[in-house]
Formats: C-alpha cells, sequence, structure tokens
C-alpha cells in the first residue's frame, strides 16, 4: 500500500467512525461474548449439564427473538468455589463480557467478586443465598428466588398441600446440605417457619449434612429415632438419591419428602437412579409455566438439540439459564454496545415480561434482585415431575400421604 | 447404629489392615493407599457395566490383578528405594498417589460411579435390629479376608519368612531368604486388600477418582489408632472408628462425624503413642 493509499484508508475509517451512529455499528458488527459458568463435573455435574441445555439453546432462538449474536464460552467450575473464582477471572481475560451462572450460591458469591472488582455484569441463573444481592454490588443481577422467597412460597405451598389433601401431619424432621445454600434456606426456615400459624405440624428434629457425603446412615437413622409424620428436605441431588435410598433400607415410611424449595428430586437423575422410589417426592420450588409463549419456542429449540430429553425434568434449569442469557442479550440489543458499564445500565433497567417462568416480569430492584418469582409444588408422578399446585397450573392433584406410607 | 458402624468399620479395618501389613513388614509407608482402593472400586464398575458381574465376585479377578501389580510396584519401584532416606520414599508414593489419581479423572472424569444390585436396598431384620444386607456381605468378606491373611501368616512357609523378615531384616538375609522377593509378595497381599475392601466398600459407597485421598487420610487415622504394623490394630481401629462416627453422628452432629474419628487419633497420640495393640518401638 502506497503512502496515498494509505492516507485515504484511514481518512475514510476515520469518517465512517464520525459520522456513522457508533454504537449500532459496533452492536451490529460484534457479538456479545457471554462467559456461561456452570458445575458440569463434580457432585453438581448432573444439574450443571441440564443449565448448559439452557445455555446451549440460547443463542439460536435469541438470535431469532431479538436479532442478536450471542457467543458462548463455557466454563466448568467443577462443583468447587474456588475453581468458580479462578474460571471467571480467565473467562474475563479471555473477553467475555457478561457472565452467567452458575446454579450454586457459594460459587455465585465468588463469581459476583470478581465480577464486581472486574466491572463485568454478571447474570446469576440460579443461586438462592441472599447475601449475594445484599452486598451493594453494581454488576452483580438475579433473576431466581432468594432462600427466602423460596422458604416463603414453599411454606405456603406446603399449607396449601395438605389442605387439598385434607392431611394434618404433626411432625416434621428438617434435614438440609450444610453448603452456602442450605445454610441459607435453614436460616430462611427458622426466621420464617415460626410465624407459619396455618400449617399444622411442629418441626421436632434439624439434621444438617454434608452435601457431598458417601453415607447417609446416620443421618436417616436419626431421622427415623425422631418418628416424625414426613420429611422436610433442602437437599442437592447426590444426597436426595442417596437418602432415599437409605430411607428403603431402613425401611422408613414416612408420609412423604417435602422441599420447602431445593434441587434435587425434581431432576432427571434422581428418576434415572431410583426408579419406582422416586415417586410421590414433592419440592415446592420456582418453576416454569408450561404454557407460556417462550417455553414453547425453548421445548421446540430443546427437543431440536435434545431429541431423546424432555423439558419437564430439565424446565426449571434450562429457563432459568436461558432468561440469564436472554437478560443479557436483551440489555446488549439496548445498549448497542458491550462497554461494561453501558451493558450493566442496560441490565438494570430490564424489563421482560415475555418469559419462560412463573410470576411477575425480569425487572431488577436497587439491589439487582428479581422479585415476584412464582413457585409451584412439584410431585413425582408416573416417572414425571409433575405441576399439582397452585391449581390454576396444576397438571394433576396432589397425593398425601404417599402410598408407602406406614404409621409408626 | 451400632451394628453399622461395626460393619463398616471392618470394611475400613480391612483396607488399613493392607497398609499396616506393608508398613509391619517392608517400612514402607504407602502414600498411595487409598488411590489403590479407588482403583479397585473403579475396576469392580467397570466389570459391573460391562459384564454385570455383581462386585462380590469381582473380588477374584481383581484382587489377583492388586496382586501383581502391587508384586511389581515393589519389586520395580519401591525396593530401590528401601535403603534410601525415608523422604525419599514418601515422595515417589505421594508420585504414585498423584498419577493415580489425575489418571482416573482423565479416564473417568470426576462424576461419581456405582454399582446397582438388588440387595443394596434390602436389609435383614434381627429382633428390633435392622441390617442392611450389603453392609453385612461387605463386613463379612472383610473378616473372611482378613482371617486368610493371619492364618497366612501363622501357618505356611512364607508367611513364617516374612514375619522374619519383618522381625529382624538382618538376620533373614543371613539365613538366606530372598528378602526382596518377600517384600514384594507382602507388597502383593497389602494390595489384595486394598482390591477386596474396594469391592466390598463400592456396594456401600459411589466412586470418585477424589475419594482416594480420603481413605488414605482414614486408613492412617486407624492404622495409628490401633497401631502401626498390629494386624489385630488395624481391624480394631477401624471398628472404633466406625462406631465413634456413628454414634457422634447420632447423638452429637451428623455433618461433624468426620472430627470425632480425629478427635480419637488425638486422645490415642496423647496417651498411647504407639495405638492401641501397637508395641512400643
Amino acid at each position: 500500500m502506497k503512502r496515498r493509499q494509505f492516507t485515504q484508508a484511514a481518512a475514510a475509517l476515520a469518517a465512517a467512525s464520525a459520522f456513522s451512529p457508533f454504537g449500532i455499528v459496533r452492536a451490529q458488527s460484534q457479538k456479545l461474548k457471554v462467559g456461561v459458568i456452570l458445575p458440569r463435573s463434580g457432585h453438581l455435574s448432573f444439574i450443571g449439564q441440564s443449565c448448559q441445555k439452557g445455555a446451549d439453546l440460547a443463542p439460536g432462538v435469541i438470535k431469532e427473538m431479538l436479532g442478536v449474536d450471542i457467543e458462548l464460552m463455557n466454563a466448568d467450575f467443577e462443583s468447587n468455589v474456588d475453581t468458580a473464582r479462578t474460571r471467571a477471572e480467565r473467562l474475563i481475560q479471555e473477553g467475555a463480557h457478561v457472565l452467567v451462572g452458575p446454579f450454586e450460591s457459594g460459587a455465585a458469591a465468588a463469581i459476583a467478586q470478581v465480577a464486581e472488582q472486574r466491572g463485568i455484569p454478571f447474570v446469576i441463573n440460579i443461586a438462592a443465598a441472599p447475601q449475594i444481592t445484599e452486598q451493594g454490588y453494581k454488576y452483580v443481577f438475579r433473576n431466581f428466588q432468594t432462600a427466602i422467597d423460596i422458604v416463603r412460597n414453599g411454606l405456603v405451598l406446603m399449607g396449601d398441600l395438605f389442605q387439598a389433601t385434607n392431611t394434618v401431619p404433626r411432625t416434621a424432621v428438617f434435614m438440609h446440605v450444610n453448603d452456602t445454600f442450605g445454610q441459607a434456606m435453614a436460616r430462611g426456615i427458622g426466621a420464617l417457619f415460626p410465624k407459619q400459624s396455618h400449617l399444622p405440624f411442629k418441626i421436632v428434629d434439624t439434621i444438617s449434612y454434608d452435601p457431598t457425603a458417601r453415607d447417609l446412615t446416620v443421618e436417616v437413622s436419626k431421622a427415623k429415632a425422631s418418628n416424625a409424620d414426613f420429611v422436610m428436605l433442602v437437599s442437592r441431588l447426590n444426597d436426595a438419591v442417596l437418602l432415599r435410598r437409605e430411607m428403603v433400607k431402613q425401611r422408613w415410611n414416612p408420609m412423604g419428602i417435602v422441599s420447602p424449595g431445593s434441587p434435587g428430586m425434581y431432576e432427571e437423575q434422581y428418576f434415572k437412579a431410583l426408579g419406582k422410589l422416586s415417586e410421590h417426592s414433592i419440592s415446592n420450588v420456582p418453576w416454569y409455566n408450561p404454557n407460556a409463549k417462550l417455553t414453547k419456542v425453548v421445548e421446540k429449540a430443546f427437543l431440536k438439540q435434545n431429541p431423546k430429553d424432555k423439558l419437564d425434568f430439565h424446565g426449571l434449569n434450562v429457563g432459568f439459564t436461558f432468561e440469564a442469557l436472554l437478560v443479557a442479550a436483551d440489555a446488549f440489543k439496548r445498549a448497542r454496545s458491550t462497554d461494561p458499564k453501558t451493558l450493566r445500565d442496560a441490565i438494570a433497567q430490564t424489563n421482560i415480561t415475555e418469559k419462560m417462568s412463573l410470576g411477575g416480569p425480569i425487572k431488577f430492584n436497587a439491589k439487582g434482585q428479581v422479585e415476584g418469582i412464582g413457585s409451584a409444588c412439584v410431585q413425582n408422578l408416573k416417572g414425571l415431575p409433575t405441576v399439582v399446585l397452585p391449581k390454576e397450573a396444576a397438571a394433576a392433584k396432589p397425593v398425601f400421604p404417599a402410598p408407602y406410607y406406614k404409621k409408626s | 447404629m451400632v451394628v453399622a458402624g461395626v460393619l463398616t468399620g471392618l470394611v475400613y479395618g480391612l483396607m488399613a489392615l493392607g497398609l499396616s501389613v506393608i508398613f509391619g513388614v517392608v517400612r514402607v509407608v504407602n502414600f498411595a493407599h487409598g488411590e489403590m482402593m479407588t482403583i479397585a472400586m473403579y475396576a469392580a464398575t467397570i466389570l459391573f457395566a460391562a459384564l454385570n458381574v455383581d462386585p462380590f465376585l469381582a473380588v477374584l479377578p481383581i484382587a489377583a490383578a492388586f496382586f501383581v501389580f502391587g508384586y511389581a510396584l515393589q519389586k520395580g519401584f519401591i525396593n530401590p528405594f528401601i535403603t534410601r532416606p525415608e523422604h525419599s520414599q514418601f515422595m515417589l508414593l505421594v508420585a504414585v498417589a498423584i498419577i493415580m489419581v489425575n489418571g482416573l479423572l482423565m479416564v473417568f472424569g470426576p462424576d461419581a460411579r456405582n454399582v446397582q444390585t438388588d440387595y443394596q436396598l434390602e436389609s435383614f431384620e434381627v429382633g428390633k435390629v435392622l441390617v442392611d444386607k450389603a453392609r453385612l456381605y461387605a463386613a463379612g468378606l472383610a473378616v473372611l479376608t482378613a482371617a486368610g491373611l493371619f492364618s497366612f501368616f501363622r501357618f505356611t512357609l512364607t508367611g513364617k519368612a516374612i514375619r522374619a523378615c519383618a522381625d529382624n531384616y538382618l538376620g533373614a538375609k543371613v539365613v538366606g531368604l530372598n528378602v526382596k522377593h518377600l517384600y514384594a509378595f507382602t507388597f502383593g497381599l497389602g494390595s489384595i486388600c486394598v482390591a477386596v475392601a474396594g469391592c466390598a466398600m463400592v456396594v456401600l459407597v459411589d466412586v470418585t477418582p477424589g475419594l482416594g485421598p480420603y481413605y488414605t487420610l482414614l486408613a492412617f487415622v486407624i492404622v495409628i489408632v490401633g497401631g502401626l504394623g498390629s494386624m489385630g490394630g488395624a481391624l480394631l481401629g477401624g471398628v472404633l472408628i466406625g462406631v465413634s462416627e456413628a454414634l457422634a453422628g447420632l447423638y452429637i452432629v451428623p455433618s461433624a462425624k468426620s472430627m470425632f474419628s480425629f478427635g480419637l487419633l488425638i486422645l490415642v497420640l496423647l496417651f498411647r503413642p504407639q495405638g492401641l495393640l501397637g508395641r512400643k518401638a
């Protein structure tokens, strides 16, 4: 290239930059790079892989919906909080414009610190520990219920369940994992349960355990010894499977297992690992609306990518992960920029009404938290997690006590 | 609870017995002990998945393979280190352990694997006590293997020769025993214990590569409580740890049950440093 040609080219470039609407040019020519951090291995792997399905289908669906290009930068944090922190740092170094994930509260807290320090927006798909959005962070957003909300909604649904089935359990044993999420849920139960006068039962024993436990013999023996009418369980996945198996081994048949809001019992792996033993377990959790327009669109893409799977098992994980990416893409479209500060401001202004999860629009409050996300009472019936309450969303009637119940 | 603790403790004891036998004779601390057990557990899951072989039947081929592996490991790698400083031996076996864990991660990934047999969900009713079938079978296998090992050392010529090596290395050499062969043979026997314990344990818990360091630590706790080098001590230590974890979980906090194993370890170190059945140096 001769000097004159170079000068002309440089002048043309300068003119294009000066006279074009700068943001539009960038937004149209750029992809939004989203660092997706999930536990695809380790003790949370099955759930992490389930969430990943929601991330994988997002670029195609969002391109059709918003005309925005997304590039996923996937990272596995191996169910390890320290690894989550280093993965977040690496993704930012490699050019991620926004981070999404990570399903687990401890990891979410670690990633939030990194995102805040580096000034990169972080949209949490699933993680409930309330403190994550109580730190005054500016770059952290959560489209998921906090533990307090989960417990509040879960206890209301528990009362509805007993009313709908005309049962009056008198006692419960509360079993919970002792990780960040489990502790937050236990604090939520401790704060809210004493105020629930509509609930007919009292908690006779509280048993915490390690979510990576290899053996729950002692825990189940202790729970059995409490002679409680039912188990109130805050679990992960592997431990929920272990616990159910151990109940069978120890021939303990209470009225049922009811989660006030935790993963585990509605996951596909719970059904696969336990077969018929998975039946009648109940989870009161933030859930997706099977009748929503967006759900139909996502389900179509999901089945295209995973022809052997059913959205019923992955709806929660896929739904909230997809919505986190949708939040990022929607903000990118409005911001017309990948500048972190501009993107962050756009996320803060989000107002998405066309969504997959139950409840009101995706709209962040000053703390970066979405309020008004709905829960459903989901019972394992005929090999599928089935909404049984609230009545308007129910696909079947709840069964409680479980048929295996033997009064002791 | 106590019954479950005793039964699990017996399997722990068998695992630790391997460590104790190896140390008692070869005077090498096997830092790859738990990792070897994890490999045995993976081998059992593979045989179950591929050929539907019950882990209790898979014991025979896996134990045989482990004997050969243990023999070769001692003969090829560890024997040259016998006369070197102890830290060299430690580092050698720590390196072997790390390679094993990472090898398992590369081959199987970090996710848990298990076997699913019918009897895993069944239990016997003895009066008011429910005894988990799988746990009972696992403990029975552990007791049989330990009895076989005791008998071998007591009644066979090779066993007596190995004990002679353990008692007096120089004396054994003077009377013409092939000490290096006997060391390798002993390491093979210790590896059999690990293999059998692994096959028994896989019906009780899921296996991940990360289990190895946990079991190595557990084996150390057990042999220190029971007495390093004492075969009976290893079994007793295993049972004590199993029962203490069960009772601590029942009466205090289940999530803190491992803390009591270490509490017991500290008590033993304070008041009987040679272990419950160990001999004073």
